[in-house]
Formats: structure tokens, sequence, C-alpha cells
């Protein structure tokens, strides 16, 4: 005996310890389910408030994508910093820009390809049927910029853009509004006085900074310049040759446009990544906020895990004397204490990762243009941080519990 | 005492002192108190409520403290043990057995035998034929699986004396073992612990019963935390 005695170790081995910790919270189901509960909101809110927020930035990205990858965009004016801000659209114009800059800036090297628009509103004419509706003026090369898609017919030639040729892409809705179920290619449409031939139609859909691609109307520049009775551009879109090169070609358009000028870089140029990093870090911090907001909740399930386990200690008060008498060291009790909950805890934020996921599934059936998925961050620290909190609130409890006079404690019934 | 001081004693207790304070009045609940037990004796400890004599099992059951002299259990001398070490010492050298039994309620009569060892770190693998064993030794095969609430009062207690013996402990402490027991499960109980006994274990039974004390070979009263009278000497152990 003395032998066996000599060798036993010192210690609960750790399976046992779960599994006594596990029947302790099995032990009392209210108790149980309501600590679950209060983690699982805590972590559920987190992660459907940062599935909402990273929805929205992913939202904004996306519709910046989609007016063309690798785009630099030319405004005529200077604006004073070189981001992007709302005053870049209303800078007054000191020198135009025209169609001889733009096809100036097709020599540069890192410009795949670009077009120049010029846009304005104006009444177009089918059979009688009048239709207010926004006209964009450019080139052949638009439709690959833009990354656009035809549903019929064919894009604007590839011509001399002073000649222009009068004819005309419209969008899907306008094609049917104005020419019902008739096929619109080879029909006309009048704008003003001039007659315009329809040579394709825009596939539905398409879209980009919230303006529709539906109810546009695209002539050749030169039409719509001679139409508007200006020379100037609106703006160039001009693609990079990859993504590697945007800077670059930001550099040479400025260059270029800056000895087009007279020296006078007045023109904006901004690119696509400037853009969506403001939009990025702007929306990227608001979701970091709204993950602030519903930790809160997780350290109020913390303190809640605090005083249920604080009240299970007083419940328990003989059972721990009991376990001081059969030869239990406090540390053998501190840890059951703090593994029951550590369970509670996990088991709240794995069912909370549940309903979370559950809540983001619902936003995005009844909101599909937002892509409502919690980023791994949010998921991975709302699980850290619920078992953290459930740990460090349980060692007071467990000290508690560990604490008790052994005589006191088992005198208690 | 009639009882020597000589080497080989199981528990020696000197000149052991323990004060309780309530509010601003000292309370002795051990006063002066001297005693030798010797491994195997059957020990009776008897008086009235008050008078010290859970406090005294208390102590030697390592679950207290001495406020003043000096504790020895196996010649060592215990009170100046760390706790973690006091816990080492009440798994493997002292078995309790309560009154009210104090069974774990969520576990099953099997599960409670087997709480001593797992506390102690015993691997499964050796508790179960060992948890077998003891419910064979006290008839409770048929209800292993049981809940405490699902066992009458005997075989609570039953329960409670195997899990108070299956670490092998050398001293069984027994605080009024057959105080909700009825007359018949009392008796069956007593015999349980005596048999214990009879095969060497130390029994110190703490009781305000006269019959069940008169039972043992030795019996003390204990009045105002002392020691009145120690009738060990016409059956003591040489």
């Amino acid at each position: 005996m003395a032998a066996s005695e000599a060798t036993l170790p010192p210690r609960m081995r750790p399976l046992d310890i779960l599994r006594f910790a596990y029947g302790a919270a099995a032990g009392n189901r209210l108790r149980t389910l309501l600590l679950i509960l209060a983690m699982a909101i805590g972590v559920a809110a987190v992660v459907v408030l940062t599935a909402l927020g990273d929805g929205a930035r992913r939202y904004v990205v996306n519709e910046f994508s989609a007016i063309g990858s690798n785009l630099v965009i030319v405004l005529p004016g200077r604006s004073q910093t070189g981001g992007f801000s709302p005053a870049n659209a209303v800078t007054s114009t000191p020198r135009d820009l025209t169609v001889a800059d733009a096809r100036a800036l097709q020599r540069a090297p890192a410009v795949r390809r670009l077009a120049p628009v010029t846009a304005g509103t104006s009444e177009l004419s089918v059979a009688g049927r009048l239709r207010e509706t926004l006209i964009i003026g450019t080139t052949a090369e638009f439709l690959e910029v833009r990354r656009f898609k035809l549903a019929q017919g064919r894009f604007l030639p590839d011509e001399d853009w002073d000649r222009g040729t009068p004819v005309m892409v419209i969008g899907a809705k306008l094609a049917s509004e104005l020419f019902g179920t008739v096929s619109p290619l080879g029909q006309f449409a009048r704008i003003g006085d001039r007659r315009f031939r329809v040579i394709g139609v825009l596939a539905a859909g398409g879209s980009g900074l919230g303006m529709t691609t539906d109810e546009l109307a695209i002539v050749p520049v030169a039409q719509a310049q001679a139409m508007f009775n200006s020379n100037t551009l609106f703006r160039i879109l001009v693609e990079a040759r990859s993504r590697e090169v945007i800077e670059l070609a930001r550099e040479q358009v400025t260059q270029l446009i800056k000895q087009r000028h007279d020296g006078e870089a007045d023109v904006t140029v901004i690119t696509q990544d400037a853009v969506l990093a403001t939009f990025d870090r702007l929306l990227g911090t608001l979701t970091l906020g709204v993950a602030g907001i519903a930790a809160i909740s997780l350290a109020v399930a913390g303190i809640l895990v605090m005083n249920v386990m604080l009240v299970s200690v007083t419940q328990r008060t003989p059972e721990i004397g009991l376990m001081k008498a059969l030869g239990a060291t406090g540390r053998v009790i501190r840890r059951a204490f703090l593994v029951e909950a550590a369970l509670l805890s996990a088991a709240g934020a794995v069912i909370g990762y549940g309903l979370g996921l559950g809540g983001a599934a619902i936003i995005r059936a009844l909101y599909p243009v937002l892509p409502a998925y919690a980023p791994n961050w949010a998921v991975l620290a709302a699980l850290g941080t619920a078992l953290v909190t459930g740990v460090v609130f349980g060692v007071l409890p467990a000290r508690r519990a560990a604490a008790l006079d052994p005589v006191l404690a088992l005198s208690k019934r | 005492m009639t009882t020597s001081k000589a080497n080989g004693a199981l528990i020696d207790l000197e000149r052991v002192e323990r004060v309780f304070r309530l509010g601003d009045s000292e309370v002795h609940a051990l006063h002066e108190l001297d005693l030798t037990v010797m491994p195997g004796e059957y020990l009776a400890v008897m008086g009235p409520s008050g008078s010290g004599k859970s406090t005294l099992l208390n102590l030697v059951g390592l679950l207290d403290r001495p406020s003043a002299g000096t504790y020895r259990l196996d010649g060592r001398d215990v009170t100046t043990l760390t706790p973690e070490e006091q816990a080492q010492l009440r798994s493997r050298r002292i078995g309790f057995v309560f009154q009210s039994f104090h069974l774990v309620p969520r576990l099953t009569a099997a599960e409670n035998i087997a709480l001593p060892m797992m506390l102690a770190g015993i691997p499964a693998a050796e508790r179960a034929p060992r948890v077998q064993q003891a419910l064979a030794d006290y008839g409770l095969v048929d209800r292993a699986e049981h809940r405490p609430d699902e066992l009458s009062g005997g075989q609570r207690q039953r329960v409670a004396i195997a899990r108070a013996t299956i670490m092998q402990p050398a001293l069984i402490l027994a605080d009024e073992p057959t105080g909700n027991l009825d007359r018949a499960t009392g008796e069956e109980v007593v015999r349980l612990l005596e048999e214990l006994n009879a095969r060497g274990v130390t029994l110190i039974v703490v009781t305000h019963d006269g019959a069940l004390g008169a039972r043992a070979r030795r019996r003390i009263e204990m009045e105002d935390g002392s020691v009145r009278s120690d009738t060990a000497a016409t059956h003591a152990p040489a």
C-alpha cells in the first residue's frame, strides 16, 4: 500500500476535471441555459453587427469596382489635395479638357485604352414619345473601359473621334419604354433636330457610382458636343495597363496634360484605388466601432457568468466542503470551477456564432445587395472575447470556492 | 493520560487549543486537550452538544487547525503543513463518514464512491475495478447507477462508507454515522464500520448515542473542550 501511495499522481487528471465540470454544468439546466444564452447573444451581436458593417463596406467597394478596373479618372480643374473629396466634382475649370487632350493621352505608355466622356440631359423622342434622359458622348472604347455588356447589336463604331456617325446605343429600360416589344435595332430616335439610328442595347443591370446604365443613351462624342454646343469634356476615363502601373499612369497623364496646358496641371486625376481606400477606411472604422459596441454585450455576459458562478459556489458549498474532506486541494477546486466557466462560455460562443451566421444569412436574404458576411477577424475576436471574459469572470468565483473553509462548508446544509 | 505517548501512536494531540472568536468574546472549543490514539483502536467520542466533539474530529481530520499545541499524525507534526499537503494526507490517510451522508446529488453511487480516487488523480481504468469491488463489498451492485435521491438512507450511508474506504485510509472518522438512520439500518452501518476496524483500520466515532458509544473499546467523554473521562484502560490494545 505504501508503494502505491508514493506513486500516486498528485493532481486530478485534466479529463476528470473536464468531466466533473461538465457534470456540474449539466446538473443545473436553467442556470446553464441562461448563461449560455447570455454569452450566445453577445457573440451573435458581434457577428451580425460586423456582418452588417462589413457588408456595407463591401457593397460600396463593389459599386466602385463596377465602374471598371484599373481606372484613372481625369476631371477638369485642380483640387487642393491629392485625395478624393466632394469638392473635386464642383471645381471651376480654368482650362477645358478637350478631345485633343484625350487623344494625346493615348500616347502615354502606361495607358491601355481610354474614353473621353461628355454628358448632359436632353429629350429623346421616338414616334412622338418623349423621354428626358442622360446623354453620354464618348468613343468605341468606353464599353471596354467601363466593362459594360451589350444585350443586342453593337457598340459605337471605332472611327475618327471628330467625325461622329449619327448612331446611338441605349439602355435596356429606355429601349423597352421607347420601343416596347419591337426590336430597337435599326430604328431611329431624335434628340432635338438630330436623328440617330439605334445600333445597340446595353445589358440590363449595369451600374456603378449609383448610376444605372438602364436609362442611358450613348452617342459619339462629336455628336454630343455639337448637340450641347460645347467642345469640353466632362471627364476622361483612362484604363491603366495593369493594377501595378495605375500610379504610373496617373503621373504620365498628369505630365501630359501639364505639357498641353502651358505647364499648368489644372486637372484632377483620381484613381479608383484612392477613392476605394477612402471608403474602405471609413466603413472599416465604422465596422470596428459597431463591433466595439457589440463587445460590450459580451462584457455584460461575462459579468453574468461571474454572478451566476458565485451563486453556484454558494449553492454548492456543501459539495465543495465534501471535496476538500475527500482530499481535493484548493487548486483542484479552483480548476474545476474555472473549467466549468470556460465550458459554459465556449458553448455560448459556439451557439452565438451559429445564431450570428443565421442572422447574417437572414439579412442577406432580406437585402440581397448587401453582402453581409462577418469578417474573420470579428468572428475570431468575438469567440476569443467570449472565452476570455468567461474565464476572467470565472476566476473570482473559483477562488472563492477554493478558499471555502471545509468545516463551515460541510456544516452548511 | 492512561495511554503512553510512546512512538507508534497514530494520533498524538498535545495541549491542543482551539479558540473561536464570536464578536468580542473568545470561545474555547478545545482547551488543553491531550489525546493519543494507537493504530487499530476503536474510539467513541461522547459528550453534550458544544463540548468540542466535532471540533476535535475536524482537527483530527485535518479540516481545521489548532490555535495552539501540536498534532502529530503517524509521528509527524501536521500542524505546520500547507493546506495542499494536508489535502494530500486527507486523501490518502483519512476517510470521513458524515451524519447527513454528504453524497454529491448529481453523481451516481458508483461515481460518488470513485470521487476520492478521481480527486487523487488515479486513472479511470484503475478506478473501475476498485469501485466494482466496493459495490460488491457493500451490497450495492444493483444500485451502482442510482443517484443518491433514488437510494434509501441505509444505502446512502453504505455508499458513503464505501467512498470513505476506497482509498484504503488508516483512519476512519465518523460523525454521528447513525444519526439519520432508523435503529436496524444504524445497526448495519455500525457493523460495517466495526468490520473495517477488525481489519485494522483505526475508527473514531463521534456520537450522542450511548448504546453506540458503549460498543467502542475505548470511550472518551468530553466536556467544555476537554476530556472528562477516558475509559480506555480496560480494553486498550497493546
